[in-house]
């Protein structure tokens, strides 16, 4: 009888601090922590009081990688909560922002955290030593990513354009085609990414995973949608808590989500692709056929070719709204003051999943109570999932290998651990 | 290549990694950089981890835990040059507003179970630790004074990195100021300069994410966001955002009385 624990007291190359414990116990896994030592910020208790209209800047702080997701869904809450009419060039606009910070978001992911695990590198900077026209195509594509979200955002960590309503300032179609022949040329450079990103060498895994994400009945989802599952589960955004619950492990600053009665769940890329596959764009839809994805991914792996492919799509997307763009008649709707009690959810798709906000709020506009659930929370039972499969496949694996292989797999998520504290060091014990 | 090129380090507290990402988001300098300076120890960014001392560590975030309070002055003791990136790092940031509250009841609004959660009542900057020898202000920081700091820090010499108020760049910049023209509060006029002015220029007024100025005259602000009819709660809650702890704004918004109970 052996026992062991494998650790890794700190993960890089993700967003924020986390660590990894696995106890093995006579060769059989007998406990995966993935810890979120993340200190605590408390963005719930202090929103308390705010006013509504502070929700998408300061919410937007939890997070420096998907700022965007933070803004989207807390000004579709309160949108939700005013009763507040969105004009559909605003919708556009918000639309566009979005596609900004999935092209930055993913290509960040892809070249600079993802890629070196497949090609046996620490880090982009390293690589690039050895293929340094590769990483200037990865930093390229970001460019443009960060760009359009400079270009509507102001600046594109914690954008200061966006409010409950619509913007402060709407870009003239002047600002926006000039934009454009970034936008094409970004579209070429992500098509390359995901035919480089397919060639990769992937490990032969497919988990059973219960995929959740939004589903629109026009696009494909990142503002707008019903909650769906691939195992049936279907409701608006403001009945997510009737399914899903999120509880505390003594081991993690984060709270973990699960739905009720059925556990652990996954969101982001490989479940948006999984259950909006009919939504691609043609040359997104096209690539995909070429590249062999007819059907959902279930290799944690090849979510970096499904990135690519979102990555595609954004561009896509991207062009077609600076095609269509005529500026709305008026920036921003001002709100009236909310009914005492007024409540209000929104879900949007950031680049690693879905984002709920709920506020409650009071008759002077100030925030009686917020619930937020990031991405990385309704991951981190899954991926923990993910972790002991592939421990009890490895189980003979030296503790330096295992330890790497766990990083791995954990990083396929592209969890976000500062999102999730509201993530991660690798202990391994084994018995 | 020289043979010993000085080593970085990036290290993260209590933040949203916004500042750190500043970094991988200079995508044109980010390659040369790493030709003139060894990326050392940067755990968003690296697996490779070299042991310090490190000639130049980037600090993001702000002390919230006994630990981390701990793990500063070990970094402090590794590192030649300490620079703070962000409001977290330079005055405690967002989750300084704990400051202000009872962190018993946070814990219990955010946790079911807050015995689990350890952490301290307060948010508070680094330099209330250790000492520190440069700080970069933003929420987030801002790319060209990232890269100023460490070319400043390669040739030896000060950064070149302006105290003024963003009243100073909106008047470069060309803008209409928002305040005279439309009435809009702005805290331009006591918030340093640094993020190019960015939020007059979108139609909107500034609030106040690069902390104070050099010697801002924060009660003739007052007066006048009174006078554009903001009530004193909406004042206090300005100056209490993403620097509440920098102390002028601190005491700029202690200086509002509070006029209705928290609800």
């Amino acid at each position: 009888m052996t026992d062991r624990t494998i650790a890794v007291e700190y993960l890089a190359r993700v967003e924020g601090e986390g660590a990894l414990r696995v106890r093995i116990h006579d060769r059989t896994v007998e406990e995966v922590q993935l810890r979120i030592f993340e200190p605590p910020r408390f963005f719930e208790a202090f929103l308390r009081g705010r006013a509504y209209a502070e929700a998408p800047d300061i919410t937007a702080r939890i997070c420096g990688i998907c700022p965007v997701a933070y803004q989207m869904s807390a000004c579709h809450a309160m949108e939700r909560a005013l009763a507040l009419p969105i004009d559909p060039a605003v919708r556009a606009l918000r639309r566009l922002l979005y596609c900004g910070e999935w092209i930055e978001s993913h290509t960040l992911h892809i070249y600079l955290l993802h890629a070196p695990d497949f090609l046996g590198y620490p880090d982009a900077v390293r690589l690039a030593n050895d293929r340094p026209e590769l990483v200037r195509q990865g930093l390229a594509l970001k460019k443009v990513g960060n760009g359009l979200m400079q270009l509507l955002g102001g600046r594109e960590i914690h954008p200061i354009n966006v409010r409950v309503g619509g913007f402060y300032r709407c870009p003239s179609r002047a600002e926006l085609d000039a934009f454009r022949p970034e936008l094409e040329r970004a579209l070429g450079l992500a098509e390359a990414t995901a035919r480089f990103a397919a060639g990769l060498d992937f490990p032969d895994v497919e988990e059973d995973y219960e995929f959740v994400a939004l589903r629109s009945e026009t696009e494909y989802p990142m503002n707008e949608g019903e909650v769906v599952s691939s195992r049936g589960v279907r409701l608006p955004p403001e009945r997510f808590e009737e399914e899903f619950e999120e509880v505390q492990a003594p081991y993690s600053h984060a709270l973990q989500s699960v739905r009720k009665g059925a556990g652990a769940y996954l969101v982001g890329p490989l479940a948006r692709f999984a259950l909006n596959r009919d939504r691609l764009t043609p040359r997104a839809a096209a690539l995909a056929h070429e590249l062999g994805l007819d059907g959902p991914v279930r290799n944690p792996y090849r979510s970096i070719v499904v990135r690519a492919l979102e990555v595609v799509l954004a561009c896509e997307e991207g062009l077609a709204i600076v095609d269509a763009y005529a500026p709305p008649a008026a920036p921003f709707v001002e709100p009236g003051p909310p009914g005492e009690g007024a409540v209000g959810a929104g879900i949007t798709e950031a680049p690693r999943g879905m984002l709920y906000h709920r506020y409650r709020l009071h008759a002077d506009g100030t925030i009686a109570e917020a619930k937020i659930v990031a991405p990385t929370s309704q991951n981190q039972k899954r991926i923990e999932d993910d972790l002991r499969h592939l421990v009890a496949r490895s189980i003979d694996l030296d503790e330096g290998p295992l330890a790497t292989a766990c990083e791995q797999a954990i990083r396929n998520h592209d969890p976000c651990i500062s999102c999730a504290t509201h993530f991660l060091t690798l202990s391994l014990e084994r018995d | 290549m020289p043979p010993a090129r000085p080593r970085l380090a990036v290290v993260k507290f209590a933040s949203c990694d916004g500042c750190q990402l500043t970094l991988l988001d200079c995508e044109d300098e980010l390659l040369p950089l790493a030709q003139a300076i060894d990326i050392a120890n940067f755990h968003e960014a690296s697996s490779a981890e070299i042991e310090g001392p490190y000639d130049l560590t980037l600090v993001e975030g702000s002390i919230t835990t006994p630990d981390d309070a701990r793990r500063i002055r070990e970094i402090r003791a590794q590192s030649k040059t300490l620079v703070t990136i962000g409001a977290c790092a330079t005055a405690g940031g967002i989750q300084a507003l704990r400051n202000f509250g009872s962190i018993d009841e946070f814990r219990r609004l955010v946790y079911a179970r807050p015995e689990y959660i350890e952490t301290l009542a307060t948010s508070t900057a680094i330099r209330d630790h250790v000492p520190v020898d440069f700080e970069l202000r933003g929420c987030p920081i801002n790319k060209a004074q990232l890269i100023e700091v460490i070319l400043a820090f390669l040739a030896d010499r000060a950064p070149n990195v302006p105290t003024e108020s963003v009243c100073v760049e909106c008047k470069r910049r060309g803008n209409v100021c928002v305040v005279v023209a439309r009435g809009t509060p702005c805290l331009g006029p006591v918030t340093q300069t640094g993020c190019g002015a960015i939020c007059p220029s979108f139609d909107r007024g500034c609030y106040g994410c690069f902390g104070p100025m050099d010697t801002p005259n924060a009660p003739s602000l007052i007066d006048r966001l009174a006078r554009l009819g903001m009530p004193p709660s909406a004042v206090q809650r300005v100056f209490r955002t993403f620097n509440a702890a920098a102390p002028a704004f601190r005491a700029a918004a202690d200086s509002v009385a509070s006029p209705e109970p928290p609800p």
